[in-house]
């Protein structure tokens, strides 16, 4: 076990109580950093000269098992030049809206990961410039599928999971227009062009 | 309309009330003009995807043009998502490993010893060192068979069929050598937590070294089709070119972030599996275009084989070592002693029944992929089941920088770069 990162005890002389607590968990250093000062922290590491963490190595979230505990948003920090790791957690308080502010100005590797983390949690991340899905679909209406509140079977049953995916078909749709276009839709028997008109597939009645 | 709602209506043509599309229909009405005049001064929206073969997968693009040069590009991904970080949280540790094969498919091998070494580091296990040289052959016949479907597909891309055909001849070589080791091709499911699957078959090795005997031929087939061909470097150098500092602020890995000039390889500096003591070079690009990337892979091809010959060196003096540790709670004891055995039928039960259960804590268990980092960050609460497992896809992060690299370039190089990218679609939506 290796001991402590020497960025924490930085960090802390820098920031004061904005670094809550550390910890060392096979052998890798995880600070953690409260949610106002998490940008102002990030970007520290970034810039100061001596921790040099340029390299954004991923961006993403934690939700425990224990409801009371709070969802935690972690960056996986490195210096490329130092061959340094740090890990960054923020915990965020699950009673209020889960948001923290996105490093998208910092890293624009954070942009994909930080919608990932939007889908897949529900953490919105103040500052990015385009947070919408990026796995799921964007009307996908059932929650956020790492959280735990979320059965693995999803929140609807099949059945209304197979009417709303029907409903947001793309294709259904384009082969209504293909149809239009190739002056084919009025040939139709009249039960499929209406099954067609409500984006129904003609193998899913 | 704004450029954002056409990108929306594009990206998610939804139905009014009355259950029609709302999409703009093709054609127009019967009194209006049925051509416009003048289409000169129109940017055009142009879908690429998700059933596109030079796509490499359900990718989707959205291209805006004007006349041939891109000036947005919009990729679309989640058609593949299958949850397997949800579906994780709900098996035990050694179950995953099925789920890694279906990841990053073209180097199934690799993810395996990615998820045995995250487990291992949280449990502080040491491995034999005869696993360990087996799972380092295992990572670079990964990485060669993935540079082989990386180097026939881009040719393919870009219209040249010979190097497609060499390329699946030797990665087909790979596969069956895998298929000899683990009995399936693809979903190889090598490694266990603690150690491997299963050992090689008599005369494996021999078998393996043929192919690194003969592979370098095929390398130097390639290097002379492609290296100084007058078409190959017209169509990727100086396209979708990356600066070293774009490449590190868009977080790229592997031999993305190496070809745009910037020295970081996991294996020699985060090292696992004992790389530090093999020896071998990290190739390193200049202009971070396509031809580099091309150039950085090519090498990193003889490097594996550089290192496949070490490690079959030292498999030869590892004749009938353990494969796997001694610690009974984490590896499964041999049938027949399970059945005769009270203590060992115990071990058995709990480790069917239970699983490994690695102490509270996590780890963020990086390894040196062929798309790039792939890295498994898990959290264990002592349970026999993760918290989280958490996959840092390579080929999402790099595919992120697409856009960048699309804009302002032709419509013919948005092929190219894609291709350049390597992705591969099983592990972008995961």
């Amino acid at each position: 076990m290796s001991s402590v990162s020497p960025s924490v005890p930085a960090l802390r002389s820098e920031f004061g109580a904005a670094v809550e607590r550390h910890l060392v968990s096979s052998g890798q250093t995880i600070a953690y950093v409260s949610r106002d000062r998490s940008h102002d922290v990030l970007a520290w590491l970034r810039d100061t000269p001596g921790q040099e963490y340029n390299y954004l190595t991923d961006v993403t979230a934690v939700d425990y098992r224990d409801p009371e505990r709070p969802l935690e948003v972690v960056y996986q920090l490195r210096s490329l030049g130092r061959k340094a790791d740090l890990r960054i957690k923020v915990a965020l308080d699950k009673r209020i809206p889960l948001e923290v502010r996105s490093v998208y100005d910092l890293w624009r590797g954070a942009d994909w990961l930080e919608r990932e983390v939007f889908d897949m949690f529900g953490v919105t991340f103040t500052g990015h410039p385009d947070l919408r899905r990026i796995l799921m679909w964007e009307t996908y209406a059932e929650g956020f599928p790492l959280r735990k509140d979320f059965p693995l079977r999803g929140h609807f049953s099949r059945a209304e999971q197979t009417r709303q995916a029907l409903a947001a078909n793309p294709e259904a749709h384009y082969s209504l227009e293909e149809l239009s276009l190739a002056d084919a839709y009025g040939e139709l028997p009249k039960d499929m062009q209406e099954r067609l008109a409500r984006g129904e597939r003609g193998f899913l009645k | 309309m704004t450029l954002r709602t056409v990108e929306m209506a594009l990206a998610t043509p939804g139905v009014d009330a009355a259950g029609l599309p709302t999409r703009i229909p093709l054609g127009v009405a019967e009194d209006g003009p049925r051509y416009r005049e003048d289409l000169g001064a129109e940017r055009m929206l142009v879908n690429i995807g998700p059933q596109h073969p030079a796509t490499h997968g359900v990718l989707r693009l959205v291209l805006e043009l004007e006349g041939e040069t891109v000036k947005r590009c919009i990729p679309h991904i989640g058609y593949l998502h299958s949850g397997f970080e949800k579906l994780g949280e709900y098996r035990h540790y050694n179950q995953i490993i099925p789920l890694t094969d279906r990841t990053d498919y073209l180097s199934p091998m690799a993810n395996n010893v990615c998820l045995a070494q995250a487990v291992e580091a949280m449990m502080g296990l040491e491995l034999t060192e005869r696993c360990k040289v087996l799972r380092v052959i295992a990572c670079e016949m990964s990485r060669i068979i993935s540079h082989l479907v990386w180097l026939g597909t881009t040719g393919i891309d870009l219209g040249a069929f010979t190097p497609f055909l060499w390329s699946f001849q030797e990665r087909e070589r790979i596969y069956n050598l895998q298929e000899a080791w683990t009995g399936a091709r693809l979903t190889t499911s090598l490694t266990r937590v603690g150690g491997l699957m299963a050992d090689i078959p008599d005369g494996w090795e021999a078998g393996l070294r043929d192919f690194t005997n003969t592979f370098p031929k095929t390398l130097q087939e390639v290097d002379t089709m492609f290296t100084r061909n007058a078409i190959w470097i017209g169509r990727t150098q100086g396209v979708g070119a990356l600066s070293a500092e774009e490449a590190i602020n868009y977080s790229l890995s592997g031999p993305m972030l190496r070809a745009s000039g910037v020295d970081y390889d996991v294996r020699k500096d985060r090292p696992y599996l004992d790389y530090e003591t093999y020896d071998f070079d990290v190739p390193v690009g200049e202009y971070g275009d396509i031809y580099d990337r091309y150039r950085v892979r090519l090498e990193e091809m003889t490097q594996s084989n550089r290192i496949l010959e070490q490690a079959l060196d030292r498999l030869s003096r590892l004749q009938g070592a353990p494969i796997n540790v001694s610690d009974p709670r984490v590896v499964l004891p041999p049938k027949s002693r399970a059945m005769s055995d009270m203590e060992a039928m115990i071990f058995h039960f709990k480790q069917v029944m239970e699983g490994v259960k690695p102490p509270v804590g996590e780890v963020d268990m990086g390894v040196e992929n062929p798309k790039g980092e792939l890295g498994y960050y898990m959290v264990s609460d002592g349970t026999s089941k993760p918290v989280r497992w958490r996959i840092r896809p390579p080929s999402f992060i790099n595919l992120a920088s697409l856009p960048t690299m699309c804009e302002g370039s032709l419509l013919s190089d948005v092929i190219a770069i894609n291709a350049s990218v390597d992705i591969v679609m099983g592990e972008v939506d995961r």
